[in-house]
């Protein structure tokens, strides 16, 4: 045994390091299905609490829907529970490549393939179609599984500002000589909820001889007039080469990613992405719920019309009772706090309220940019939404905080 | 020499500063002191490169050697013709 005390106790001092700074992350069990109602045991031990979730990725409110568990069992029936192979050796079934050819058409691109998870996806991506006479050249806020697999890449990488598109066309002339050059961005980026200006990104990308990657995670299935994603709100549907989503968001909520777009960019991860090659693909069972939910999606758009009244009563209704909220118009909305500390005791004044919200702090967002972020559902009600308001208001009162401006909110519990 | 400390001075705070009230000056600690992080290096080395019309050999670009502005313009200075 390796395992020795001088070994136990350099972990247990970086774990109390992590604990001091306030950063320890702690699970909360739900002793329910994932949906606007849920059963809480929080603290550990303690009996179960009944509270409305607004922090889930459940945009669409499929995680539990009916005909998407329905579509399970009968996959679960017809195509068993594991493949116990990776996809090019006896791994792929019939309903793989269905819902390879059911993301293609839902998205408007020319491929997809499919990897266990969109952090895979996006981990084995850019080193399948990269070499080191390449750039990438990504906004600053991107998701931490893209930063992941950019490092993975032996491509050049650089940065841009936020959102910022003449800094962006900067660092496309200053990268002009290379082979290859992708620029990279969140469709919706998750922490904010604001969107990337696709529109501009494409044309710039056309200007300099680009390709444009787009992690559409926090988008697909709802942003967009038939939520197809950030490319249809920006009318640049069939412009983006490289799209990957999860279905472990508004698309079922269970798990699995893709890589979606060009079709020699498909086929590259196909005989090159290692999280592809080297470990098994999505399980049956969820295989045929996802492909269920690009049905309904694919025949509605009444769930993420729903989506979009519950975003516009949620957000009217905050601004209304004075809190300060990030701009955007996606369910993802960021009520501001600041300060780190107050961003956990207004988590947990909520939770005393009956309402789940997680506070995130730095490192997670920014120094001084603590804040409670809620999501909206397509399954939440009007009702829902009403009681979590009240008690929003309830607690923003306790702490004194509505009509408040940001100078005065950190002027009274520091930044 | 003084010129191009005010050009990479200005080239630092315009990429990497966030916030316009933070004062940099040329021997300010970039990378040590967490403003440029290792990943940054590669625009900071590149707009150098095009800008002077010089190539930086990678074992020369070293985060010691990128660590304030005299730094860099001493190095820079070591590959001009």
């Amino acid at each position: 045994m390796a395992y020795s005390d001088k070994v136990r106790s350099i972990y247990n001092g970086t774990l109390d390091e992590i604990r001091e700074k306030g950063i320890f992350k702690q699970e909360r069990y739900i002793h329910s299905s994932q949906a606007a109602d849920i059963e809480v045991e929080f603290p550990t031990g303690s009996s179960l609490k009944k509270v409305i979730n607004m922090c889930a990725n459940n945009y669409l409110g499929l995680s539990s829907h009916p005909d998407v568990i329905k579509a399970a069992h009968e996959g679960l029936d017809t195509r068993g529970y594991g493949m116990s192979s990776v996809r090019f050796i006896c791994g792929t079934q019939d309903i793989h490549k269905e819902l390879e050819r059911k993301v293609t058409e839902f998205l408007g691109t020319e491929d997809t393939i499919l990897f266990p998870s969109c952090m895979d996806a996006n981990a084995g991506v850019f080193e399948a179609i990269l070499t080191k006479d390449d750039v990438m050249i990504s906004d600053r806020l991107v998701h931490a599984s893209i930063i992941d697999g950019i490092r993975l890449a032996p491509a050049m990488h650089d940065t841009f500002k936020h959102s910022d598109m003449a800094h962006l066309e900067e660092k496309l002339q200053l990268h002009a000589d290379k082979r290859l050059k992708v620029v990279i961005t969140d469709g919706v980026f998750s922490m904010d909820g604001d969107t990337a200006k696709l529109d501009e990104m494409s044309a710039l990308c056309e200007k300099y001889d680009a390709m444009l990657f787009v992690d559409e995670s926090h988008s697909s299935g709802f942003i967009g007039k038939t939520g197809r994603g950030t490319h249809e709100k920006y009318g640049v549907m069939g412009k983006i080469d490289i799209i990957t989503t999860t279905f472990g968001k508004a698309l079922g909520g269970a798990s699995g990613g893709c890589v979606s777009g060009r079709k020699e960019l498909v086929e590259m991860c196909r005989q090159k992405a290692r999280p592809y090659l080297f470990s098994n693909t999505i399980a049956p069972v969820v295989v045929s719920g996802v492909n269920t939910v690009l049905d309904i999606l694919s025949k509605s758009t009444e769930r993420r019309d729903k989506l979009e009244k519950n975003t516009e009563f949620w957000r009217k209704g905050l601004t209304e009772a004075g809190f300060v909220l990030k701009d955007g118009d996606t369910p993802i909305v960021p009520v501001m706090l600041f300060n780190a500390k107050l961003s956990q005791d207004f988590s947990k004044a909520l939770y005393e309220e009956g309402i789940y919200a997680i506070g995130f702090f730095f490192p997670v967002v920014p120094q001084g940019q603590a804040r409670i972020r809620t999501q909206i559902s397509a399954g939440h009600e009007i009702h829902h939404l009403e009681k979590a308001l009240e008690a929003f208001i309830k607690v923003g009162k306790k702490f004194d905080i509505l009509g408040k401006t940001k100078q005065e909110i950190i002027a009274k519990y520091g930044q | 020499m003084d010129e191009m400390k005010d050009v990479v001075l200005k080239y630092v705070i315009n990429e990497y500063l966030e916030d316009e009230d933070e004062v940099l000056t040329y021997d300010t600690p970039l990378i040590s002191g967490g403003i440029v992080d290792s990943f940054s290096m590669v625009s900071l080395k590149r707009f150098l490169e095009n800008k002077y019309k010089i190539s930086i050999p990678d074992d020369k670009a070293t985060p010691e050697a990128f660590d304030s502005v005299t730094k860099i313009v001493k190095l820079v200075n070591e590959f001009l013709k």
